[in-house]
């Protein structure tokens, strides 16, 4: 049964590159936002977003030499964006779709990108202007909800072997706002409603999961995790400020070069075993994307 | 009427709602309910807190936690008729407009507003001792006695509350430990009846904090356990940016720009009432609503005017300064249209929740956005034109659309509260069959 699945030519697509998924998931989530959730976003902002963040991968390649145009990237972080970026200003919104995007290319460590690039972007916009924000209660915290993004997130990490990092960080997370709950002496209510968050599984399936910016060894991505968790709680809970996931995620990057010096491994790249062997599509998308090291062009695997 | 057409008459802006302020509901429509405005820049913030008290003042007391151990000149006691106005001004808003003549176009607007005023609910009960239970200050502000507390723990805080006389509901220690522990600080606050009698205030005023903090929150959990059912809030927000929204709980902002029947006019307050549970239904209980969201400078149309700066001050709106803001022009509900210059940095947001212990377990934390963006919930009655009928080819055309429209304007009704369609309809004079009114499909293919 499984075969016959995978030979139809959906799966076929959706297995030779797990961006594929994730493009449709994003979508799907940002549909979903828009229609039925009543996101302060719109289709002039969406359109900008998107527009911006093609045009600057198509004119970053070419300053950079990278071979050829490969929008399936820029194409992620640019709906990432539609789903976490609100602003009332268009030149903001532009700029940080540029800021995301020309990231990937500008701030790079042994060639390896230094900070997912949405995250960049938007802690960056944050940091910067204050004139940008992130509504993170916008996805509300319906149990079905989580469960849906949870499902479809994790099957997109798997096809990218960095569930690794996505489950470390989620249970160590838990682990913390249940372990304050307890030192609190909170009902368990507490902190299984802040664990039904929508954003907090986005950023756990979707953001701290890409592969391009997270250690290269096991020990390294699961260290980064606890790193990573411990940040946003202490921004959360002892800073009592907002979007510590994001700023957590934003700090530790910096020092993933550290944890791949102190704990080696073998760099990622866009071929995995689970579609190491599903034909010329995957040939020619490790084709686009260049070989080992990684390619300079490619946003990696995440928001 | 006069009023309006004279008004209309001098108004010289396209938009030129001319209306006046037609009624003002009661405002008891919600039970339970509470108000708490927060000014709020940088981390320094002003919280006021009303109540609708009704029972004996020697009754009356109220255990607050604060982010921060507060002295003698933060707690202020504020003025009830300053939150009865930000109240109106943000308050859901109805608008009337009068078709013309389908024959000669013209147009007339009124507009009216209702009132959501809905005080504060609060109570524990109040005398002093000791028990690891620090009391920092102990001092008499308007006509409250307040007492500034810090303890080590929940248990002993409880106990001591208990021992000094107030009656605290199941489970009190276990928040107060959580607060403790989240180096939250308390005071209480009774009412000292001499000196309210002194002062000759028949209700009791709002308590009013200044605090500086990076904790933007609201402790919703200690409300919660005394509470039988679930407890209404309003909170409305004065900051420097923009829109403020709660990073805890979803937002959501109330249904706006409907048309509805004639009739909602003189039940405008059980509309809102009604629409309101439906949108709690709707969201399972798990949302924040926004019912508006407005730059303090104007307001279009006005359900009352933007705040004097007084008023702000009042309310804690502390980085005002007198030179920018000057009183606010035009008499009545009048539309205040956007400042040119003079502005005054406050933007106001009004949020409206309903909660239980059940489905809002934690505290609500908020954010202030850079949302500039104006909303409100404003709802729309449209009067059909009442000339002769056949007056003109036009009205013919135009008689069909009315009944259309009110078809539309009866199930948005519907939908919006949960009314019955039957009744609505019944209250409109609907005729039963609306299909054959509206015309048979080629009755216009060859229409002249």
């Amino acid at each position: 049964m499984p075969t016959k699945f995978s030979s139809l030519p959906v799966s076929r697509f959706f297995a030779s590159d797990p961006r594929h998924y994730q493009i449709a998931v994003l979508a799907a989530l940002l549909v979903y936002g828009v229609g039925w959730l009543g996101f302060d976003t719109a289709g002039r902002e969406i359109t900008l977003l998107l527009a911006t963040a093609l045009i600057t991968q198509f004119l970053c390649g070419k300053f950079f030499s990278v071979s050829a145009f490969d929008p399936r990237s820029a194409l992620i972080s640019g709906l990432s964006l539609c789903l976490l970026l609100r602003t009332n200003s268009t030149f903001l919104l532009i700029l940080t779709a540029v800021i995301t995007i020309a990231s990937k290319f500008v701030l790079k460590w042994n060639h390896k990108h230094i900070f997912n690039p949405t995250n960049f972007g938007i802690v960056a916009m944050l940091a910067l202007s204050g004139e940008v924000w992130v509504s993170p209660a916008q996805w509300g915290s319906k149990l079905y909800f989580g469960f849906l993004m949870a499902c479809l997130g994790g099957m997109v990490v798997h096809r990218a072997l960095r569930s690794d990092v996505s489950y470390a960080f989620i249970f160590s997370y838990a682990a913390i706002l249940f372990g304050r709950a307890y030192w609190l002496g909170d009902p368990l209510a507490i902190p299984l409603k802040q664990l039904q968050s929508g954003a907090l599984l986005l950023f756990t399936f979707f953001m701290i999961s890409d592969p391009k910016t997270t250690p290269d060894s096991r020990a390294g991505r699961i260290l980064f995790a606890l790193l990573v968790a411990g940040g946003a709680a202490y921004v959360q809970f002892v800073l009592y400020r907002t979007n510590g996931l994001l700023w957590s995620l934003a700090l530790c990057s910096l020092l993933t070069p550290l944890v791949d010096y102190l704990l080696p491994g073998t760099k990622y790249q866009w071929t995995s075993p689970t579609n190491g062997n599903k034909g010329e599509l995957h040939e020619k998308d490790r084709l686009v994307l260049g070989p080992v090291p990684r390619p300079v062009g490619s946003s990696g695997f995440g928001l | 009427m006069a009023l309006s057409l004279g008004l209309l008459v001098q108004a010289d802006s396209a938009y030129s709602f001319c209306g006046f302020y037609v009624a003002k509901a009661d405002t008891k429509i919600f039970n339970k309910a509470s108000q708490v405005v927060l000014a709020r820049q940088d981390d320094k913030t002003v919280i006021t807190m009303a109540n609708d008290f009704k029972g004996d003042p020697k009754e009356f007391a109220v255990v607050i936690p604060v982010p921060t151990l507060i002295e003698r000149g933060q707690i202020n006691v504020g003025d009830k008729n300053m939150i009865d106005h930000l109240d109106a001004y943000t308050s859901p808003r109805l608008v009337e407009y009068f078709d013309g003549s389908p024959c000669q176009l013209a147009l007339m607007e009124r507009r009216m507003s209702r009132d959501a005023a809905l005080p504060a609910s609060k109570s524990l009960l109040a005398r002093a001792e000791a028990l690891g239970v620090t009391v920092q200050a102990q001092y008499t502000v308007g006509e409250y006695d307040i007492v500034i507390l810090s303890a080590k723990q929940g248990q002993g805080l409880e106990t001591w509350l208990k021992e000094s006389g107030y009656r605290l509901p199941r489970g009190t220690s276990e928040v107060l430990g959580s607060y403790i522990k989240q180096k939250m600080h308390f005071f209480v606050a009774k009412v000292n009846l001499k000196e309210q009698s002194k002062l000759g205030f028949n209700y009791l005023r709002p308590i009013q904090v200044a605090y500086e903090s990076p904790k933007f929150m609201l402790p919703l959990r200690l409300g919660t356990l005394n509470a039988d059912g679930y407890q209404e809030l309003f909170i409305y927000t004065l900051t420097q940016k923009g829109r403020v929204e709660p990073t805890n709980y979803r937002s959501v902002k109330l249904p706006t720009g409907m048309d509805l029947p004639i009739y909602i006019k003189t039940r405008f307050k059980d509309f809102y009432r009604d629409m309101f549970d439906q949108q709690v239904k709707q969201a399972d209980m798990r949302a924040v609503f926004t019912e508006y969201a407005w730059d303090m400078n104007w307001c279009d149309p006005c359900a009352a005017e933007p705040l004097a700066y007084e008023e702000l001050r009042g309310l804690g709106v502390f980085w005002l300064s007198h030179e920018v803001g000057s009183a606010f022009p035009g008499p009545g509900r009048r539309p205040v249209p956007p400042p040119t210059s003079g502005a005054r940095d406050v933007f106001v947001t009004r949020l409206h929740v309903r909660y239980d212990a059940q489905h809002f377990p934690e505290d609500l934390v908020l954010q202030e956005t850079a949302d500039r963006n104006n909303f409100q919930a404003r709802y729309v009655l449209r009067h059909p034109w009442k000339g002769e009928e056949a007056s003109c080819p036009a009205s013919e055309d135009y008689r069909r659309e009315v009944i259309r429209r009110q078809e539309n304007e009866a199930r948005q009704l519907a939908d919006l509260t949960g009314w019955k369609l039957a009744d609505i309809r019944a209250q409109m004079n609907l005729g039963r069959d609306t299909a054959d009114t509206q015309g048979k499909w080629w009755q216009k293919l060859w229409s002249r």
